[in-house]
């Protein structure tokens, strides 16, 4: 474990997410009625430095893919700012949103659907070039057969199709394709975990390389706290459409400050039998309650066992509970006491 | 299994393209080449019509009352003169059915390949836009499936009259909804593929990702059911001829050739069968041909080369 605990926190941020809120509308029927809506995201609010990588955790369908999502404009946002080296962009279209694109890339969950089935590697990887309009110096073939290279592909393997390779050689076609346009920021969608535990090392191994040596900042989408841990300098951990608890990663995993992170850690394996089986396990009870009809006062108070009254009545903010820590927990200075029983 | 090494493991076997490998398959189905063999020898027949009837040395439309009747005026059965025999006023039926050819070959595929075009154009913008033109898509396909065909021909005819551009735009008119929205479905559920957000991600344009992206994965089905839409077209055409809502004659066509004569069939059998003959061979041999294709474009299938 060698990453800094924050990378630069001084400099001025590449990405600053200011109160994003994405609100999906849901359908009313054909007679209307009150139109409601779900609150996929809700005001989360985080900056991503140079250089840096900030992992969103949470349980599937908590928001952190969405939020990619919003950040990569694939989808619109509904209110709040995303500004990219001091520049508003969540509105931005056509041509400016264009030349965004090569700032800004995904590399996407699926490495199976992410791929164009009917399209060899080279033109995968080239598709960039020929999107934007951009010549390579030395030509596109040489360009993506030196990305290809990169990214650890044997470069005759250029005429190949998606399908002659396994999925870790895919996820890597797919980091090649976002590397093409030399960005700064790379939106990682989950990257490993549709791949093999043997498999996911490499891919994260190369992603710390390529960080290491172009200076790339990651936004690391993930469900597997322990990949989190590996490639983070901080995390933000979400539930239910909002940044509960975010802090550096060595602080985070060693001493949670809310209890939706501590739930989290505790439910992860641990590796050491012995550790894990003197271990206190602090076991959530209940479902994620659903989005459509969010619980009154703190989101998490319905599956929290430190719940009092004023976690059903009042909303936790988001605030500053220790140096470069924040927590959304009315009680976050009692939750190391209930880690350590 | 896993790429353990840097570089990437090479393929196996050598990979064919999805091109060679419908070829291969292809070559492989019997049936689908017989019929290719069929309709070669139909398309070969309609490009090569003048020239047969040069051979021959006499037109579709030529009476011979004298010699293609008997003296009770009664066509001539099949035999040296007459190869198939003569129809109900002595014309060559032989020679009638070659330009007959002409005139479905040229009908089928001008019309499938137009039903086409604006069934993909029209159903790859409902499937990949959604919003009104998709609601108008469904909403005018399903107008068209509750028409009438064979009314709304005869009211047409009635207004304009019978012509070559009435029936062909009746026939476009029936037939390019069903594809558009067979597209449409095929677009939505290629779009939800991460490629195209990949493709976004990189600033494509919706016309690149249409043209680009979905279109090649979506162009084998499209083919297929091309050359299954070929045999409606063309009995669509023998019905409308048939019935005098098609071609006018003297032009001869295959169902306009039926109609012709279809009182006399008890004395000259051959006057029926062998136009219906044509046509029966006709559409059998795009469909097999077409079943072929899907077969062989079938993801399922492609283990098995």
């Amino acid at each position: 474990m060698n990453a800094p605990s924050s990378a630069s926190q001084h400099a001025a941020p590449l990405l600053k997410v200011e109160k994003l809120s994405k609100h999906f509308p849901l359908s009313t029927g054909l007679f209307g009625g009150q139109a409601r809506s779900v609150r996929a995201v809700d005001g989360v609010s985080f900056d991503v430095a140079p250089g840096e990588t900030l992992s969103l955790v949470g349980e599937s369908g908590c928001g952190k893919s969405t939020t990619g999502r919003l950040i990569a404009r694939l989808l619109d946002v509904s209110s709040g700012r995303v500004s990219f080296q001091g520049r508003d962009m969540s509105h931005i279209q056509g041509a400016d949103l264009r030349a965004l694109r090569r700032d800004i890339q995904m590399v996407f969950q699926d490495p199976y659907s992410s791929l164009n089935p009917r399209q060899t590697v080279g033109d995968i990887i080239g598709a960039p070039f020929l999107i934007q309009g951009m010549t390579p110096a030395e030509g596109r073939q040489a360009a993506v057969q030196e990305l290809m290279r990169r990214v650890g592909l044997n470069p005759e393997h250029y005429y190949c199709y998606p399908r002659e390779f396994s999925g870790g050689q895919r996820q890597r076609i797919s980091i090649a394709r976002a590397l093409a346009l030399r960005p700064k920021l790379i939106i990682c969608d989950e990257p490993v975990s549709a791949l093999d535990v043997s498999v996911q090392a490499q891919v994260i191994n190369l992603l710390q390389d390529l960080q290491r040596d172009l200076g790339l900042s990651y936004l690391f989408i993930a469900h597997d706290l322990s990949v989190v841990r590996h490639i983070s300098h901080r995390v933000a951990v979400m539930y239910l459409g909002r940044i509960v608890e975010i802090a550096g990663v060595g602080p985070l995993y060693e001493r949670p400050l809310h209890p939706y992170t501590l739930a989290l850690l505790s439910s992860a394996p641990d590796p050491d039998p012995d550790r894990a089986a003197s271990r206190k396990r602090f076991v959530l009870k209940g479902e994620l309650p659903s989005p459509v009809n969010p619980p009154d006062g703190c989101l998490f108070h319905t599956r929290c066992p430190m719940a009092q009254d004023k976690c059903r009545s009042e909303v936790p903010a988001l605030r500053q509970v220790a140096a470069g820590r924040q927590s959304a927990c009315h009680y976050a200075d009692q939750v190391p006491a209930i880690a350590a029983g | 299994m896993s790429d353990t090494t840097a570089t990437s493991r090479p393929p196996a076997a050598p990979v064919l393209s999805t091109r060679q490998r419908v070829m291969r398959q292809l070559l492989r189905d019997k049936a689908a080449m017989a019929a290719s063999a069929v309709i070669l020898l139909l398309v070969l027949m309609a490009v090569f019509a003048p020239l047969i009837v040069a051979l021959v040395g006499h037109g579709p439309n030529e009476q011979f009352r004298d010699t293609g009747l008997t003296a009770g005026g009664v066509p001539l059965p099949p035999g040296s003169l007459f190869l198939l025999g003569t129809d109900v006023v002595g014309r060559d039926l032989f020679v009638r059915l070659v330009v007959g050819t002409q005139v479905t070959v040229f009908v089928a595929i001008a019309c499938a390949l137009t039903a086409i075009v604006i069934g993909v154009v029209i159903g790859m913008l409902a499937g990949y836009r959604g919003g009104l033109i998709d609601t108008l898509l469904s909403g005018f396909v399903d107008v068209v499936l509750g028409l009438p065909l064979l009314i709304t021909a005869v009211a047409l005819v009635s207004v304009y009259g019978a012509s070559f551009g009435i029936m062909m735009g009746t026939i476009v008119f029936f037939t390019w909804g069903p594809v558009a929205r067979v597209v449409r479905n095929l677009v939505v559920a290629t779009k939800s593929g991460e490629f195209v957000d990949a493709a976004r991600m990189l600033g494509a344009s919706d016309t690149h990702i249409m043209v680009r992206e979905i279109l090649p994965n979506i162009a084998g089905q499209v083919i297929v059911y091309g050359s299954l839409l070929i045999p409606q077209v063309i009995v669509l055409e023998a019905s409308l001829s048939f019935l005098g809502l098609g071609v006018p004659p003297p032009t001869a066509t295959w169902g306009g050739i039926i109609a012709e004569n279809q009182t006399n069939y008890a004395v000259a059998w051959w006057s029926i069968l062998f136009p219906s003959l044509f046509l029966l061979a006709a559409t059998l041999a795009f469909n097999v041909l077409g079943d072929g294709l899907r077969d062989a474009l079938d993801p399922t299938a492609q283990r098995s080369r």
